[in-house]
């Protein structure tokens, strides 16, 4: 999808968030110029389209007590990466699971995914049960629990 | 130490310091039920409150409290990777005694969104967004140059997740 003048506008409108007020889309509109009506069918185009992935809360879980965040990494053989990709995108409480690239000798791990908890302990049982459930033993993994967060914002794309 | 770098340790160590908030039975269902699928009607926080059996003024207080206290970061959208601009995951290898400083130089770039420490050797962990490849490089070069230590550059060949956010009893 080709992405308008108009479109970057609208992105850029929104992805600090809607407004907490009861008419949003009006809101943005009258901003750029729009309609309310023209606001909510560019949004949901931008949505079928894959652009905007999912609109909703986005929550913060480090405050809610889930402070136990661990990525996995895995060296899985290239033929086997796709399939094992979409067994960990599929498991409950994997929030993120991406296909990155080796960087030998220095990095061997090709697929990537997040687990996150309220606890250390259950974060690892968790991964234990989901490498027997699925077989994954023979591949190799390390987990990365993150310390400090230095940062955590939304992506800006403007 | 620089006065940025003060003013980014004093945010992390009041982050850490904060006390767990505990959710009220409304504010459960309400997180657990939109973190996607905000209604695309124009009135999005009646609709959600007539799903969830309550009034637009409570949900309203609800999303203005929780993004008070820092537990929600915004109500709107969350962008597919790669479409617009281009990221990639950047680590860095740092010596322990060194890591806040370095950490402090990285954040102070508005490319970066995320920036974590993690254990293992590569332990400085950030994303970078950039509005074309081009600037991206030049970004992630610059962050060689200015704090002395190499990156290592893994982009995104291939999402295998389905992003429904993130459930609560996990």
């Amino acid at each position: 999808m080709v992405l308008s003048k108009q479109d970057y506008q609208l992105i850029a409108e929104i992805q600090d968030g809607l407004p907490l007020s009861s008419r949003p889309y009006t809101e943005i509109g009258d901003r750029l110029g729009l309609s309310e009506q023209q606001v909510i069918e560019r949004i949901g185009a931008l949505q079928e389209s894959g652009v905007i992935k999912r609109m909703g809360i986005v929550v913060r879980h480090h405050e809610l007590g889930y402070t136990a965040n661990a990525m996995v990494v895995w060296d899985v053989p290239d033929d086997q990466v796709d399939a094992v990709g979409e067994q960990l995108g599929s498991q409950p409480c994997v929030t993120l699971c991406y296909q990155r690239p080796r960087k030998l000798p220095q990095w061997p791990y090709n697929l990537f995914c997040m687990i996150h908890g309220q606890q250390r302990e259950r974060v690892l049982d968790h991964i234990n049960r989901i490498v027997e459930s699925q077989g994954l033993q023979q591949i190799p993994r390390k987990i990365l629990f993150s310390g400090k967060r230095y940062k955590q914002r939304g992506a800006k794309y403007q | 130490m620089s006065s940025i770098a003060r003013q980014i340790r004093r945010s992390v160590q009041q982050k850490q310091s904060a006390q767990r908030i505990n959710l009220n039975d409304l504010e459960k269902r309400l997180l657990d039920a939109f973190q996607r699928g905000l209604p695309l009607s124009p009135t999005p926080y009646r609709d959600m409150a007539e799903t969830l059996g309550t009034s637009e003024a409570l949900v309203l207080k609800i999303l203005k409290r929780l993004q008070n206290l820092g537990v929600i970061s915004r109500i709107g959208p969350v962008f597919k990777p790669k479409r617009i601009g281009a990221s990639t995951l950047a680590a860095m290898s740092v010596p322990p005694e060194k890591l806040d400083q370095v950490a402090s130089v990285i954040s102070s770039y508005h490319e970066v969104n995320h920036n974590y420490e993690r254990e293992n050797i590569y332990n400085l962990w950030f994303v970078v967004t950039a509005p074309s490849s081009t600037r991206l490089g030049e970004v992630l070069s610059e962050m060689e140059q200015v704090t002395g230590y190499p990156i290592l550059n893994l982009p995104l060949i291939k999402q295998h997740h389905i992003d429904l956010g993130f459930p609560l009893w996990c």
